[in-house]
Formats: structure tokens, sequence, C-alpha cells
């Protein structure tokens, strides 16, 4: 296998890895899962840039140095975003008693929990 | 098929599947499980395509750091909403159907992107590779994070200062300047803290030796910062030391410092030299190091802060 056909095979990886984490992100109703599913998209992108990374080795550099220099920020920023996103329902969980996402009204979906609120 | 060509395709199999068991599982608290070994599996994936660097950070924050922090964060709401009822109702079979188009589309789209991508590919790997030698630097990634293109790094910096900031803005109105989290409570003399004091020492050293050696092999700023997070995190767990309150002006200054001594550097080089975060050749390999040795202080208390989360009680 070429680097450049094995790379390809990767990308398509991360292309479906990006098409789950989409499927994951719309079909579940918990924010904590939507936002495992965010980082599942999220990781199926990097490898998508480690793809265009890898296809670009060159001079003695066995892969393009700027986008995995791109992909390494991006996951701290990623991170970042994870842990406001985690904090957030948590509050939300502290505050409604529950973290659902549900449209159904507050006192049929979690009857008592609203009862249950702490502030 | 040679056994490398074996293992690429194993390993690929294998992240899509339990990237699939994330998504469907039905337990909240296994899909947390699964992605922690997911991270580690997508780490196995950047060292086949040689990205070292990448796999490093991967393993430690997407995957290490995110799952501690998930899985507190699951652990969490289980206890809030009881057992049985953690998993929302299931979505209508249309809207399932709707999503799986959706993702399909995208898939298609992304996957014919990748086929159609230029041949020979683009690149700037000799452009990076000719500017090396004025850096001081031997690894070619970290040359790009801390002096090509050292304003993403800079702006990046800022990102994980404003959540913080989001975090912290969370708080309830009594906690506020309060230490962040629950209390960790841990037998002094189980396990958790008798591995602590053993791990936590050899883990900073080698934190340390991975920031250091980023100059000229792989690893660097944020995977050395990442697991020296990672190490006061494991002693603040095992209860051998608890997180400063927030208010402490050591800690914000400790919080700031990175970005504060990048933009020192960047409005130096503007007035000294050619432009913003412009270095001198002659004192590259000094300022970087001084960006670094500032940045992975900084990291490292910023990371462990995101997952410690929101004060929670009174300083």
């Amino acid at each position: 296998m070429n680097p450049a056909g094995g790379a390809t095979l990767f990308g398509i990886a991360g292309a479906v890895l990006v098409g789950l984490g989409v499927y994951g992100l719309i079909v579940s109703g918990q924010p904590l899962r939507k936002l495992l599913a965010l980082n599942v998209i999220g990781t199926g992108a990097f490898l998508l840039f480690g793809t265009v990374a890898r296809r670009g080795a060159a001079a003695g550099l066995a892969a393009d140095p700027v986008p995995q220099a791109l992909v390494i920020t991006g996951i701290v920023v990623a991170f970042a975003a994870t842990a406001l996103a985690a904090a957030i329902m948590l509050r939300l969980a502290r505050v409604a008693g529950s973290a659902d996402l549900d449209d159904a009204p507050a006192d049929e979906a979690t009857g008592s929990d609203v009862g249950g609120r702490r502030e | 098929m040679s056994a490398a060509d074996f293992v690429d395709v194993g390993l690929a199999a294998l992240v899509l599947a339990v990237a699939a068991f994330t998504i469907l599982a039905r337990n909240t608290y296994a899909a947390v499980v699964a992605f922690v070994a997911y991270g580690l599996l997508v780490s196995l994936r950047w060292v086949q395509l040689r990205a070292v660097d990448v796999a490093l950070t991967e393993a430690a924050i997407g995957s290490g750091l995110t799952g501690v922090l998930l899985l507190t964060a699951a652990a969490r709401l289980r206890e809030r909403a009881g057992e049985g009822e953690e998993d929302a109702r299931p979505c209508s079979p249309t809207t399932r159907l709707v999503a799986a188009v959706v993702a399909i589309t995208v898939t298609v789209g992304l996957a014919a992107a990748v086929i159609g991508l230029p041949d020979p590919a683009p690149t700037v790997a000799p452009l990076a590779a000719a500017a090396l030698p004025d850096t001081g630097l031997g690894n070619a990634v970290t040359a790009t994070l801390i002096a090509y293109r050292a304003t993403d790094t800079l702006l990046e910096k800022v990102v994980l200062v404003l959540a913080l900031l989001g975090l912290w803005s969370l708080a309830a109105e009594d906690v506020w300047r309060g230490r962040p989290g629950l209390k960790q409570r841990a037998d002094p003399d189980g396990v958790l803290a008798y591995f602590a004091r053993r791990l936590v020492p050899v883990g900073v050293l080698i934190g340390l030796y991975v920031f250091w050696v980023g100059a000229d092999h792989p690893g660097g700023a944020f995977q050395g910062a990442t697991i020296v997070a990672a190490m006061w995190l494991l002693a603040m767990m095992a209860g051998l030391a608890d997180t400063p309150p927030v208010a402490e002006r050591r800690i914000r200054l400790v919080l700031a410092g990175g970005a504060l001594v990048f933009f020192a550097v960047g409005l130096a080089g503007l007035a000294l030299g050619d432009a913003f975060l412009a270095y001198p050749v002659a004192h590259a390999k000094a300022i970087i190091i001084a960006i670094e040795v500032a940045m992975t202080v900084t990291v490292a208390a910023t990371l462990a802060y995101l997952v410690a989360g929101t004060p929670e009680r009174p300083a």
C-alpha cells in the first residue's frame, strides 16, 4: 500500500466517523450523548486533516507539519469546549432537576424532578 | 495483503466499531467508557499516520482528560436522575431515518472530497523543513506551533482562559470564589492514595520530559502539560491535595501567565523586529523555550481547572 493510498483509506474512515457522529448528534436525546457524538465528529474531522498531512509528506518529513499543528490546537480547543458544555449540562441539571432536552412540558416529562429544584 | 496492511484494516474496523458503540449504546456510562477506549484507538491511528505528536495529544487530552471529565459528568447526572431513567425516550423512526440520510450524505460528501484530493498533494513540508534551523528546533510540528503559526497557539491560550471564565461564571452566587467540584473522599490508606503517592512524582517527571524533548522529537508543551495536569488531578482525586480556590491571586496569575508572556513576546516582536510574534533568529531558541515554559505551566493548570469544574464549595 503506497502512502497516498493508505492515507485515502484513513480519510474515508474519518468521513464515516463524522457521519456516525452526525447521526448520534441528531438522534440522542441526552445532552451528554450529544457531547460524545460531537467529539466523535471532531476526531473524524481531525483524521481528515491527518490524511491531508500524510499525503503532504515531503522534504524528509513523514507528514506535513502544518495540518498536524492545527489538529493539536484543535484537540485542545475541542477539550475546552467539551469542558464548558459539561459544566453547562451539570448546571442545567442542578437548576432544572434534569439535563433532558425533551420538548415535552417539564411537568409531564420529569414530574417530581421540578419540585426538587435546588435554587 | 501484508501484515502491516492487516493491522491497518483491522484497527480501522475496530475504531469504527467502537465509535458506533459509543453512539448507539443504550447505557450512557458504557458509552463514555467506550469513548475513552475509542480515543486510545484513534491515537494509534495517528501513529499509523506518522503523526506521533498528534497521537500523544489525542491520547492525553482527547481520550484521557476528556474521559475523566465526561465520566465525572455522567456519574453526577446519573446520581441526580437515579438509575433507570438515565436514558431519554427513544426518538421516532422518522427522526432516525432523517438522521441516517443526513449522516450518509455527509459521509459520502466527505469521502468524495477525500478521493478527489489533488495528486501530487500540495504541501508546505519543504518550507517548514527549510526554516527549521532558524528556530533552533528539530521538531517541525513544535516549530509550527510555537513559531510559524504562533498566532494560532496564542489565540488558543486565550480560548482556554475564556472557557475557564465561562465555567466559573456558572457558579452559584455564594461559592463563586470557592473551590471547584465536589470534595473528593478517598481512604488515605487505600489503593488510590497509594497509587497517587507512587505515580505522581514519576508522572510529573515524564510530563516535564515530554515537554523538553518536544523541541527535537515528538512531544511538546501541550502533551507534557496534559500529563502534569493529569498527575495533579490524580493527587486531588486521591485526597492528597485540594484544588486551591479560584479567587486566589497566584492561581489567576498562573492561569493567565501563558497568554500574557506570549502577548508580551508578540508585542516585543512588533516593537523591535518585523512583525507581531517575530523572533530574532539569534535568540529564537531562547525565546521559544521561555514561551514554552510559561505555556506548559499555564496549560497544565488550566486543563486541571477545566476538569475540576465550576466552583461549588466555599474557599
